[in-house]
């Protein structure tokens, strides 16, 4: 740290880094626009003057940009110089030439970094007597709103969109005063990190257009903390509310997930039925007693959980009907690749943890990456933004050898232009990773473990298992050992996109042979839905055990907990199993195909309608809260199950009162389960005495609201179970960050103010890091390098495509951002992003059984009595393994099917032929992988 | 004695001479006695001590240019030596005359200075307009491939060098260096933050010199009669002779090489014939648009960088615009100013928003609407557009004509203002 004066007055400042983000860090507000936390520096608004001085005696100074200039020992500026503040004002006078003054019609304003700035400079009088410059706007697809007469040339959004999130198809056209950010014709962006352009963008170019269909003034909007529900990750945002109805979400930063962003999945897949789209079925004639009483007199019964539902709601599920009757709600593959990743991040009686489960921010930070099998733009969106980023680290590293700074981004990438991402991709098929990867090879399961299995070897020479033969199938193992041996913060991963146990161990076994020659290695492993990896540590039967038992033993009464089991199971056994129990009871909060068969339906409360916990992929628990009002219709899962228990007789009354009681009462029952109730503050916090309102103090017409129904203003409901209150009236300074219900600070009313939050740019919050680990500990840094060798998993036995007979396919699943998800492939606008249904051949097998891309074929898969066929059309695909298909996974127009399966697929009329395939065929059972 | 280097072998209006002819007036010897019997450090060294500033128009030291340039064996690679040929600067047109007229010249000069930094590649990045130029460089590359003045192991010395030609897209930023090699990368033509130089990080982020035209062809002649020689050739400091050139109401407006530092009062009496009759001098842009007005009491300043600069402008690309008592020097400025905010990249603010502004505040002047405060508020934006607040040099580049404008011609500025209309029409 260093000396830095500002109006003569003496500042701790780091060496070397940007004056702006010191200034800000420090707490002034120095106007910017191209500058942006995550983008950092490339000096094109010159917004950020201030005056830099030669030395005390110097009066005169000269005019820097401080996103520009480096911090120096001793060196002294004035923010407020009046040189300095006349070029500033004229910056936005220059920027206003041109800005259409549309704010009172434009979804930016009120949270307009444009306006703040344009306020803060004093900017306050038009001298210009000439018109102004106007565009073509274009359709950018369903999720932003294109309007460039506002633009005012920043530049942020073509160096997010490309530089940052690897798009292509947007980009800076012309030259002078008619810049124009667009795409080449209209068209929806492709990039699924498209909507952060209208977090980006400092004005009103790029806005959220499904918030524009039910738009409300920002400052109406009410918010809470909350958690992206659309995949394993967490990502942490901010639902909006208004008149009860869900109309946006934004991101709220969380430094070891998401940092400043969210993939288009979890930012406009709330349409599933939050909104005003959400249909709720009557709820059935059946009071909650009437079904308390059904559940106390039944002989047997069964209760499914769900990877969608809260922490909260799946304990009181496993309460209700009892442990031994709980169902985990995954299908038996994916309950076993679940354990398997618990087991590598936790720890289990044999065997330690294999590494530190890593964050997000770690992958950013990672030197060397092995991803195993996995295809995070399509499992894990923003785990694909973090290794995006980690050619960057080496660019900086080239850069900082020429004298360039971390943050002076246009040299950083210039120089680092030739550096490939330490990226080392083995998949089954090209992923969208590869451009930027070292080396991108592809193989089927089998092919994938067994890398993995040679890698481990390749580290860890102690390691059990066959030495494999070197560099199988033309895989550069030595070299990926070597990447990995000499990264300091090397990283595995893995996760559920192939299905496949031995890929998961194999991705275990890397991570634990390079904890153990003593590397702070992590892992991460990507996991299908937002609370995976909660409910895996609940425990709890498959789907198919609980199957099996209903056929031994009629159960009386069946809970579906928020689950859709015709997604997780063959339909003939889904039906099979719903016509053998007596009394069907789901809960949910979302019109699924097994809620339609319900006898009996209550509706639950989705994210933004209740609060709870949810588990992330690292095991970070981390709390969300309703922005919507209670109902006297909708409740959460858990409230719904405690009245039936109450009714049943099996709670006392006044148990479970509310959200911090249920928490007690699993953290009791299950002590490993602590981290639930460390998350976030419970109910009794207060601020100032006061608790936190979800209004923000800008709120305007509250005793207008509802003045068509009523003129007196109706009293707040009451939210007993969290810090909040539906209401402006409350304390919101200095909060907990769990607790932060949105961004602002005076004069400082767009995303923007994040700065007024942070500890420095880009750093922790004040109010600290939110969500608690449940795995803290296990595989901590430097912990366990004496693991013995019987930690690790046997080589892999091979099965899978290998012992696909010659002509058939091991189908393998295939993710898609937009369709594979079930919430968000509800929501409108990603619906029509998703692809249509397919199956992927390699361009030779295509070939061999005679079928072009786009042609028709029939897909076969029979399943242990069960069978599936279909008429999809093909895909070819880049990479895929001859002895591999890939069948999309939830798209609509197939069944669900147990992927990884074997199966066939031939031109429609093809004829089978008799003489490959023998007569009598050998057991079509299911693939048993790993 | 040569007093003409750069020109002597050129003949305005015919073929340029082909390798043959370039051989044997001299031509590639000055190449084989250093690629013979020179260290690419005395090369450096013997364009160091000539004085040698870059002809493109700011002036700056050859040598101590290329001396940034990292060498030896942990030298990134490859590294690459640019010929600047975009000439785009208003008025000028010394470059084309080079390019059309010697091509040889300046591949030989290139070599010498990719020789002198150890680059392996080299581009020469021209003005998408110059066909003529286009076409003899073409050939000229051929022949010199094909004498093995390029390619693998140069005549033996195995030092190896590929050139290529990149015909502009045509901007007026691809001129300015930084510009040039994001063009080349296939990027916007918008300048580059410096530091880094791109000597240091250039083209794709590799050790890169970008010399001037005029700069390079001048680099054979100083290999082969010294330094000292060089120097002799100026009037001034800085050595060698200057493509000086003049347009605008002159009798015979052309281009003359001449010693550095001859005073425009002989450029233009003695070699453009003077003014037409009953045309007078009002001022003059000294290096093109780019630069201050002077007025015709400056007529006998040397026109050397230091000089010019001295006297508030700068020699630029030492082609001179002359301002006639026949021309409204409001629309004169207009019309630059209306170049110079086309021609804005669009990167930084101050020159994207302020020029197009400046320009509209003239038109109205120009077209009788002016107003009482356009005066002040054209001083202020030249102000606010100086060196240090805009991105790059264009801006202040730009304000150089305008500033110097409103104080010569205040006057006449007044008077559209006052009359409401413009006194020329």
């Amino acid at each position: 740290m260093v000396s830095i004066f500002v109006e003569g007055k003496s500042y701790a400042a780091r060496e070397g880094e940007n004056l702006l983000s010191t200034l800000l860090s420090l707490g002034f507000d120095v106007p910017y626009f191209c500058w942006h936390p995550a983008l950092h520096s490339v000096g094109a608004c010159r917004q950020c003057a201030v005056k830099l001085f030669k030395d005390e005696k110097d009066a005169v100074g000269r005019i820097v940009m401080s996103c520009m200039t480096p911090v120096t020992e001793g060196m002294r500026l004035s923010v407020d110089d009046p040189d300095a503040l006349r070029f500033r004002r004229s910056v936005i006078e220059w920027l206003m030439l041109n800005h259409p003054h549309d704010c009172p019609v434009c979804d930016e304003g009120g949270e307009c970094h444009l306006q703040d700035m344009t306020v803060l400079t004093g900017h306050d009088y038009r001298r210009s007597r000439f018109r102004k410059r106007t565009y073509r706007n274009q359709d950018l697809g369903p999720f932003v709103n294109h309007e460039m007469n506002r633009c005012i040339q920043c530049y942020r959004c073509v160096r997010f969109y490309r530089d940052y999130a690897g798009g292509r198809d947007l980009n800076a056209f012309a030259a002078h005063d008619s810049v124009y950010f667009g795409r080449a014709e209209d068209g929806a962006l492709e990039n699924a990190f498209s909507g952060n352009l209208v977090e980006i963008c400092p004005t009103g170019v790029f806005t959220d257009k499904v918030f524009k269909k039910r738009y409300s003034r920002s400052w109406d909007l009410r918010t809470a903390p909350s958690v992206c529900v659309h995949c394993g990750l967490g990502c942490n945002t901010f639902p909006g509310e208004r008149y009860g109805t869900l109309r946006r979400i934004r991101t709220r930063y969380n430094r070891e997930v998401n940092g400043c962003f969210l993939c288009d999945r979890g930012r406009f897949g709330y349409g599933f039925g939050a909104g005003s789209g959400r249909t709720l079925p009557l709820p059935a004639a059946m009071t909650v007693e009437g079904i308390a009483e059904s559940i106390r007199t039944a002989r047997s019964v069964i209760g499914i959980g769900s990877p969608r539902a809260s922490m909260e709601s799946n304990f009181a599920l496993r309460a209700l009907v009892g442990p031994g009757n709980f169902v985990a709600g995954f299908s038996s593959r994916e309950r076993d690749l679940l354990s398997l990743i618990l087991e590598a991040l936790q720890g289990s009686a044999q065997k330690p943890a294999a590494a530190r489960a890593a964050s997000l921010s770690e992958a950013e930070r990672s030197d060397a990456v092995l991803v195993l099998g996995e295809d995070p733009l399509n499992t894990a969106p923003l785990l694909e933004l973090a290794l995006r980023q980690t050619a960057m680290a080496k660019a900086r590293q080239a850069a900082q050898a020429l004298g360039v700074p971390h943050w002076n981004d246009h040299p950083v990438r210039e120089i680092g232009q030739h550096i490939k991402a330490p990226l080392f991709l083995v998949t089954p098929y090209r992923t969208s990773l590869a451009d930027i990867a070292e080396v991108s090879v592809t193989a089927g399961p089998d092919g994938i473990s067994q890398i993995g299995h040679a890698l481990t070897r390749a580290i860890d020479p102690d390691a059990p298992g066959r030495t494999l033969p070197k560099d199988p199938a033309g895989v550069p193992v030595d070299r990926i050992a070597r990447a990995l041996l000499e990264a300091e913060r090397p990283l595995v991963v893995s996760g559920t996109a192939c299905a496949s146990a031995s890929v998961i161990k194999a991705a275990a076994n890397v991570a634990r042979a390079l904890k153990r020659i003593g590397k702070d290695a992590g892992i991460i492993f990507a996991v299908p839905e937002c609370n995976s990896l909660g409910l895996a540590l609940l425990g709890g039967m498959s789907l198919d055990e609980a199957f099996a038992r209903a056929q031994k033993k009629k159960p009386d009464a069946l809970v579906v907990l928020e689950n859709d089991l015709y997604r997780r199971a063959p339909k003939r056994d889904v039906e099979k199993f719903l016509r053998r129990c007596g009394n069907v009871i789901v809960i949910d909060h979302f019109e699924t195909a097994t809620a339609v068969e319900a006898e009996h339906f209550l509706p639950a409360a989705n994210f933004a309608e209740g609060s709870g916990t949810l588990v992330n992929n690292e095991g970070r628990c981390q709390r969300f809260f309703r922005v919507i009002p209670p109902s006297a219709q909708v409740g959460e899962s858990w409230k719904w199950i405690r009245d039936i228990m109450a009714a049943a007789g099996k709670l006392q009354k006044g148990e479970w009162e509310d959200l911090d009681a249920i928490i007690g009462s699993m953290v009791k029952d299950l002590p490993g389960l602590a981290a639930v109730s460390r998350c976030a503050p419970g109910a009794d916090f207060r601020s100032s005495g006061m608790k936190v309102p979800r209004d923000s103090h800008r709120c305007s017409g509250r005793t207008s609201m509802d003045a068509n129904v009523s003129i007196h203003e109706r009293k707040p409901p009451d939210d007993g179970d969290t810090p909040f209150c539906f209401s402006m009236e409350g304390a919101d300074l200095n909060l907990p960050a769990a607790l932060i219900p949105r961004y602002w600070a005076p004069g400082w009313n767009s995303v923007q103010a994040l700065n007024k939050f942070q500890r420095e740019v880009g750093g922790e919050l004040i109010g600290g890091e939110t969500g608690a680990r449940v795995f803290e500990g296990a595989g901590s840094p430097g912990g366990e390098p004496a693991v013995g060798r019987a930690a690790y998993y046997p080589g892999s036995p091979l099965t899978g495509e290998r012992r696909v007979p010659k002509g058939d396919f091991l189908i393998l699943p295939r993710f898609h951002v937009f369709g594979s998800e079930e919430l968000s492939a509800a929501a409108e606008g990603v619906a029509s992003r998703a692809p249509r249904t397919y199956i992927g051949l390699s361009k030779e097998s295509a070939e061999r059984i005679g079928l072009s891309e786009g042609a028709e074929a029939r897909v076969v898969s029979d399943v242990e009595g069960g069978s599936f066929s279909a008429v999809l059309p093909v895909r070819l695909i880049p990479g895929l393994p001859q002895s591999c298909a890939l069948l999309p996974v939830g798209l609509p127009g197939t069944e669900w099917l147990d992927l990884p399966a074997r199966g066939s697929v031939r031109a429609p009329g093809a004829v089978e032929s008799t003489e490959r395939r023998p007569a009598k065929r050998r057991g079509q059972r299911k693939v048993k992988d790993g | 004695m040569v007093e003409r280097p750069l020109t002597e072998r050129i003949r305005p209006g015919l073929e340029p001479p082909r390798i043959e002819e370039y051989r044997e007036s001299g031509g590639y010897r000055p190449l084989e006695r250093v690629l013979r019997a020179m260290g690419p450090g005395e090369v450096a060294a013997e364009v160091r001590d000539s004085t040698l500033m870059g002809r493109g128009g700011a002036g700056f030291p050859t040598g101590l240019k290329w001396s940034f340039v990292p060498m030896g064996e942990q030298a990134p690679r490859p590294k690459y030596l640019i010929a600047n040929a975009d000439e785009k600067e208003p008025g000028s047109f010394k470059d084309r005359v080079l390019l059309e007229g010697n091509p040889h010249q300046l591949i030989e000069g290139m070599i010498l200075a990719a020789y002198a930094i150890q680059a392996e590649k080299g581009v020469i990045f021209l003005r998408a307009e110059y066909r003529l130029a286009e076409t003899r460089i073409k050939r000229a590359l051929a022949e010199a491939a094909a004498g093995n003045y390029l390619g693998e192991n140069i005549l033996g010395s195995g030092f190896n060098l590929d050139i290529s030609l990149h015909v502009s897209g045509g901007r007026y930023m691809c001129g300015e260096e930084t510009g040039l090699l994001n063009a080349l990368e296939g990027r916007r033509a918008t300048p580059r933050a410096k530091p880094p130089f791109p000597q240091v990080s250039g083209l794709f982020g590799r050790p890169s010199v970008v010399n001037n035209v005029e700069t390079l062809s001048n680099i054979p002649h100083i290999l082969e009669r010294g330094a000292a020689w060089f120097k002799g050739l100026s009037l001034t400091k800085e050595g060698g002779t200057k493509i000086y050139g003049v347009s605008g109401r002159a009798k015979s407006p052309g281009w003359w090489e001449l010693p550095m530092g001859t005073t425009l009062r002989e450029i233009l009496e003695e070699r453009a014939g003077g003014m037409l009759p009953g045309v007078k001098l009002r001022g003059y842009l000294p290096g093109g648009a780019s630069t201050d007005f002077l007025a015709p009491e400056h007529l006998d300043l040397p026109m050397g960088f230091e000089a010019v600069q001295k006297a508030g402008s700068r020699l630029g690309t030492g082609t001179v615009i002359l301002l006639d008592d026949r021309t409204c020097p409001v629309g004169f400025v207009l019309s630059i100013a209306r170049f110079f905010a086309r021609e804005s990249c669009g990167w930084c603010t101050p020159c994207r928003e302020g020029i197009p502004w400046i320009e509209k505040i003239l038109a109205a002047i120009e077209r009788g609407e002016g107003e009482e405060g356009d005066l002040p508020l054209l001083e202020e934006q030249a102000r606010l557009l100086g060196p240090g607040n805009t991105y790059c040099a264009f801006a202040p580049g730009a304000m150089e004509p305008l500033q110097s404008a409103l104080r010569l011609f205040r006057e006449d500025f007044l008077e559209h203002i006052r009359k409401k209309r413009c006194p020329w029409r």
